[in-house]
């Protein structure tokens, strides 16, 4: 006699497939202004429902309410307006030349402008992020060259990496930007070295750890936890919930975490969810934490609320795995559009006003774009040295390197 | 000059550093106030204070990535392994990441860090405490992969390799912390403070990495090895009475093809000793770099001697272990042909 039945094994499910009616009715959204701020020095125990909860500033007629909000000036919300606006342009013009073969890959942003061009606002220069594939927003915020980038994506004889890298995976040491691996997770532990390394030489600089919702599931992710947590690094660590890891829904890699800010709470650390599409709320969290970690009171977990609207990159159809219409039916609907409507409430922006600035960053990107590709794209033009390819392995060119140099002929 | 075992002779090598420079840092396991496990770091936490040398959790990845953000912001971490047996949840730091990141990067970043890891067998530490990775590193670009087998080489190879400004993984062979072992486990081991080489000059110095040392000069065949089997080679050419030119290479890479060139060019014949597995060992690069530079001058096939391709068995461990016995074989065999 067997006293239980066969054990089966359990595999989550996004709630609908293609074909499906996306349905977003149980992801409970809080009121905007509902969420407590807790005073900069709190103990993490006392905030445990912030793991659990939305912090919201912008409500559904555009207002900026509650205790988080107030953060920016108008100026600087214009300016972070039209940061995710360059970053929405930038990607469409990138998307295109991928498409017109001009590179071999690109991945947008389209939906989460809101995180990282908020982000930004809320580091001193000489803090350093760690960001994933999907921060350019950090860099365009921080006024890095467009010029720049759209070479490094092409690869051409002006790519500040020699055509080392995949497409993306930009480097901007001046900009406060750690150089991007294609190797998940890996860049997470290593924000909170260089955030202990700060702490180390009694530096004021702090550190931005950035990671997915899928990636939280590889074993650095954990690793940074337990290192942050045991000598209170000075470093923001950043979960951007998109939902989606490639065509994996975020239930796969959270199980039974109710969130992934959750996941900060067993190692002690405070946990912060926000509304990821609301600029003003990201802004004023990313501050928050970055001033506990400034004043050397320890590590933050935040998870940012969004939705990935494209596909995952330029390789990838998401029509195969989840609903056409799901990005429309999301809830914390489109950063740029709540941002838009909020300074128009204010009367410190208008409709006239953002189609002028849409054709002006429009023109800002396509001017960039022509003047990276007098310098090449991926397979026309200029393009690096093979030469280039064998320096940088080492500070010093070792003989068997060099003797590989001669053999190819460069 | 004083003597000091290979474990003395490694924690001055740090002490120096420590004391010559800000920005080393030393952690992993049990290495703080303890001292760590074979006591290579004893007393630096009293010395330098807790933010130079500490504990960490256990987490081979979280040493590694945390070390490499260190480095990337500019301190010189020299971090500790426990045993070379447990890099494998470290090695896609080591790999994606210290190595590749000067490289990625262009030079914005750079990554000059240290790995410390105890190695190699002949101790009873079974699968897992008796491992020769070397394969592992040295096949990856963007790695240094060092290996000393005497207390002076031990101090003055790992302040180059924190000097270095790369990621250097720098392996212990730690059945020599204490004592020269030339394979013979039946006889009493003699301590450092008995052997030349066991005298370690004060204060700093460094011996360049990418230059190997011969340990005995000879005619008749040129014998490779590195770490414990330095030993086990001068045994096996003493007691066959070959006149073996032994080759201590001390840096894999970069590699000292010069010195190894030149020896076999002379002798004409090549043995090859590793603890290591032998399919796709670091002898199988040693053999194809000799056949390819001394094709001409070769009398005899390259032999290797090496650990049988199983992993690293307890109760079997003098079965495994390429002793005098069989290095002293393959001389003989080199010689016949």
């Amino acid at each position: 006699m067997r006293d239980y039945p066969p054990l089966a094994l359990h595999v989550p499910e996004p709630a609908v497939r293609p074909g499906g009616t996306p349905d977003f009715s149980n992801v409970p959204i809080p009121e905007a202004g509902s969420v407590a701020r807790p005073e900069i020095d709190a103990d993490p125990e006392t905030m445990r429902d912030l793991a659990y909860s939305i912090i919201r500033v912008l409500n559904r007629d555009g207002e900026a309410v509650g205790p988080w909000a107030g953060s920016l000036t108008d100026d600087e919300l214009l300016q972070g307006l039209r940061d995710m606006m360059t970053l929405r342009a930038f990607d469409a013009r990138m998307q295109m030349a991928q498409r017109q073969g001009k590179t071999s890959f690109y991945m947008q942003h389209m939906g989460e402008e809101g995180v990282s061009c908020a982000f930004q606002r809320a580091l001193s220069p000489g803090d350093m992020n760690f960001p994933t594939y999907r921060q350019a927003g950090l860099l365009i915020a921080s006024r890095y060259p467009l010029v720049e980038m759209m070479c490094q994506i092409y690869s051409n004889e002006r790519d500040p990496l020699k055509g080392r890298q995949l497409p993306v995976l930009y480097s901007a040491k001046d900009y406060g930007f750690f150089s991007i691996s294609g190797n998940l997770a890996t860049q997470f532990v290593q924000a909170v070295g260089w955030a202990m390394a700060s702490a180390i030489k009694n530096d004021t600089k702090i550190a931005a750890a950035w990671i997915g919702d899928g990636s939280t599931a590889e074993s650095d992710f954990h690793a940074a936890l337990v290192f942050a947590s045991t000598y209170k690094a000075p470093v923001v660590l950043n979960i951007v919930n998109n939902q989606w890891a490639i065509s994996t829904f975020q239930g796969i890699a959270r199980g039974g975490s109710g969130t992934f800010a959750a996941r900060g709470l067993g190692f002690g650390l405070p946990a912060l969810r926000v509304d990821g599409n609301d600029f003003l709320a990201v802004h004023a969290v990313a501050k928050w934490a970055a001033e506990r970690a400034r004043r050397n009171l320890g590590a933050t977990v935040i998870e940012y609320v969004t939705y990935r609207v494209g596909a995952h990159s330029s390789s990838d159809d998401p029509s195969v795995y989840r609903p056409k219409t799901e990005s429309s039916s999301w809830p914390l609907g489109d950063p740029i559009l709540r941002l838009k409507n909020h300074l128009i409430l204010r009367g410190a922006w208008s409709d006239e006003r953002h189609k002028q600035a849409e054709a002006e960053v429009l023109d800002a990107v396509i001017s960039a774009q022509k003047e990276a590709e007098r310098f090449g794209t991926l397979h026309a033009g200029g393009r690096p040295s093979a030469r280039d390819m064998f320096e940088g392995v080492y500070a010093e060119m070792p003989p068997h390197l060099r003797r590989q140099r001669q053999q190819a002929g460069v | 000059m004083p003597r000091k075992t290979m474990i003395e002779a490694i924690r001055d090598g740090m002490d120096v550093m420590m004391e010559r420079d800000d920005n080393v840092v030393v952690f992993g396991e049990d290495v703080g106030f303890f001292g760590g496990v074979f006591r290579a770091t004893q007393g630096l936490q009293a010395k330098y204070g807790k933010s130079r040398c500490f504990d960490t959790p256990i987490s081979e990845l979280g040493i590694v990535g945390t070390a490499v953000g260190m480095a990337a912001y500019g301190l010189r971490p020299c971090v500790e392994i426990q045993f070379a047996d447990y890099m494998y949840p470290a090695y896609d730091q080591i790999v994606s990441e210290a190595a590749r990141l000067r490289y990625r990067s262009n030079g914005q970043f750079t990554c000059p860090l240290v790995v410390r890891m105890p190695t190699g067998g002949g101790i009873f530490g079974g699968q897992t405490h008796s491992q020769s990775p070397e394969a592992l590193f040295t096949h990856v670009a963007g790695l240094k992969t060092v290996m000393p087998s005497n207390p002076s080489d031990a101090k003055g190879l790992l302040i180059a390799a924190i000097e270095d400004p790369d990621p250097v993984i720098f392996l212990e062979p730690k059945r020599l912390y204490n004592g020269p072992f030339d394979g013979h486990h039946d006889r009493p081991v003699t301590p450092w403070s008995k052997h030349e080489l066991g005298e370690v000059a004060d204060g700093h110095y460094a011996i360049p990495l990418g230059k190997a040392a011969i340990r005995r000069a000879g005619t008749a065949v040129t014998v490779l090895a590195y770490g414990t089997m330095v030993y086990v080679a001068e045994a096996a050419a003493a007691e066959t009475g070959i006149d073996a030119e032994i080759i201590d290479l001390r840096s894999l890479v970069p590699l000292d093809l010069e010195t190894i060139e030149a020896s076999v060019r002379k002798t004409g014949r090549c043995v090859i000793v590793h603890e290591a597995t032998l399919t796709s060992g670091f002898g199988g690069e040693l053999s194809a770099l000799v056949q390819e530079a001394c094709f001409y001058h070769l009398e005899a096939p390259i032999t290797r001697v090496a650990g049988w391709d199983t992993p690293y068995p307890h109760a079997q461990e003098w079965d495994y272990f390429p002793g005098p016995a069989r290095v002293g074989e393959a001389l003989l065999r080199a010689m016949e042909q």
